[in-house]
């Protein structure tokens, strides 16, 4: 698994994550994160299409048609778990009730645009609830390779993609993690950064 | 107390006339009428609609059937790429495509039935979304003016109603369909069962009667 550039962003990005949050997750490398919690982890999963408190997927006798996740896939639900329609869920978005959202991007610029919905060329038809969960989730977690398949980086000083948002996002967990050193992160993005005084500097 | 005629799918689909708006739920095909688009599909005549749903189906499901029909000239939906022959369809010219936030989606069908002019949302400020809107920065941030839809007919899908056209949806197949029962001028419903009045529970109703002309039961 750790050979899994998209296993250890989720892993790292689990361990953002804290008891009693609600906690929206994307399509791709968020929905990875489940599997690192613990059964006791008090978080509350969020899907925009009406449930707070999804379960796991279900075995093949649990499978129910009514039951989807945001990218459509079967799910259960969790005790305690609660129903509603899209207007209230995204209600519960926009108002500031869902802790954090945690998605992919295509770029993200470094005063925290973000841009994962549109490519310059391509069609433009599918924006999906991604606007709305980065600009009300309190916190915006963004989880991607920090490179694109062509080794474009994706941590950028100005976001070319269409905008999703402006100045949204709060974190981004990347695959340069434990041993990675800042001639490493510099050599994948051309966004200005500064170093946190609390990561540890090996020479 | 008048209890809603329980009619046929083809009987109901009838209200629907060439140029309307019609506002179908579902997220993909979950929670779907998917009754009511089949004799859409194949008892109408019906073209030129305004489609206003999540989605527009997949490649031969649900709506996706309509579309394969050239009956669509307009498509309001937050999610088109769900069904890339809507997309095919769309980069062609034949369909017209409003594409929504889907929170702004959601809300603007919501205003709709409940008698609200508009209202201004931070959602997709700054954005393509935003072209052509009206922007107000209120309290800070800008926010974006959308409008309210509305929709000739809404076709929706309960896993229950009652004979008055109560209705109760279940799980995740909820999503858009009590919020479209409110904004049309005729609502019809499907539904998996029909119950006596009093069956259903006064407080878990979702959508009281008073939403609902049409009552099918699913076949």
């Amino acid at each position: 698994m750790r050979d899994d550039p998209r296993l250890r962003i989720a892993a790292r990005a689990a361990r953002e994550l804290h008891p009693g949050e609600v906690v929206n997750l994307g399509i791709g490398i968020p929905n990875l994160i489940p599997r690192f919690l613990e059964d006791d982890s008090g978080i509350f999963v969020h899907t925009e299409n009406g449930l707070l408190g999804v379960g796991p997927p279900p075995d093949g006798d649990e499978l129910d048609e009514d039951l989807i996740d945001a990218a459509k896939r079967p799910i259960t639900a969790l005790p305690g778990a609660a129903y509603f329609d899209s207007a209230q869920s995204f209600a519960m978005i926009r108002g500031g009730h869902v802790d954090t959202a945690v998605l992919g991007a295509l770029q993200v610029g470094e005063r925290g645009d973000i841009a994962n919905w549109a490519v310059p060329g391509k069609d433009v038809l599918g924006v999906g609830g991604a606007m709305d969960l980065v600009v009300g989730a309190r916190r915006v977690i963004v989880t991607m390779t920090a490179t694109s398949s062509s080794g474009e980086p994706k941590i950028v000083d100005r976001c070319s993609f269409p905008l999703t948002a402006a100045a949204a996002v709060d974190t981004v967990v990347t695959e340069l993690l434990d041993g990675a050193t800042v001639d490493d992160v510099a050599a994948v993005t051309t966004a200005r950064f500064a170093v946190d005084d609390a990561v540890t500097l090996r020479a | 107390m008048t209890a809603l005629a329980l009619t046929t799918a083809e009987e109901a689909v009838a209200h629907v006339t060439s140029g309307d708006t019609v506002m179908v739920g579902g997220f993909g095909l979950v929670g779907a009428p998917l009754a009511l688009i089949d004799a859409l599909v194949e008892h109408s005549d019906a073209t030129d609609l305004t489609i206003v749903s999540n989605n527009i189906g997949e490649p031969g499901r649900g709506l996706g059937k309509l579309l394969r029909q050239g009956r669509i000239r307009r498509g309001i939906s937050s999610y088109f790429t769900s069904n890339p022959e809507a997309v095919d369809a769309v980069n062609a010219g034949e369909m017209e495509a409003t594409l929504l936030p889907q929170g702004t989606f959601a809300e603007a069908i919501r205003a709709g039935g409940a008698g609200v002019g508009g209202f201004f949302t931070p959602v997709g400020a700054g954005t393509l979304l935003a072209e052509g809107k009206e922007e107000r920065v209120l309290e800070g941030v800008t926010h974006v003016l959308e409008m309210p839809l509305h929709a000739d007919v809404a076709l929706v899908y309960a896993a229950r109603a009652d004979r008055l056209g109560n209705l109760w949806y279940r799980h995740t197949a909820r999503n858009f369909n009590p919020l479209m029962a409110t904004a049309a001028r005729v609502t019809v419903a499907e539904a998996g069962e029909v119950l006596e009045v009093g069956e259903l529970e006064p407080e878990a109703i979702h959508t009281p009667h008073l939403y609902v002309d049409v009552l099918v039961e699913r076949p």
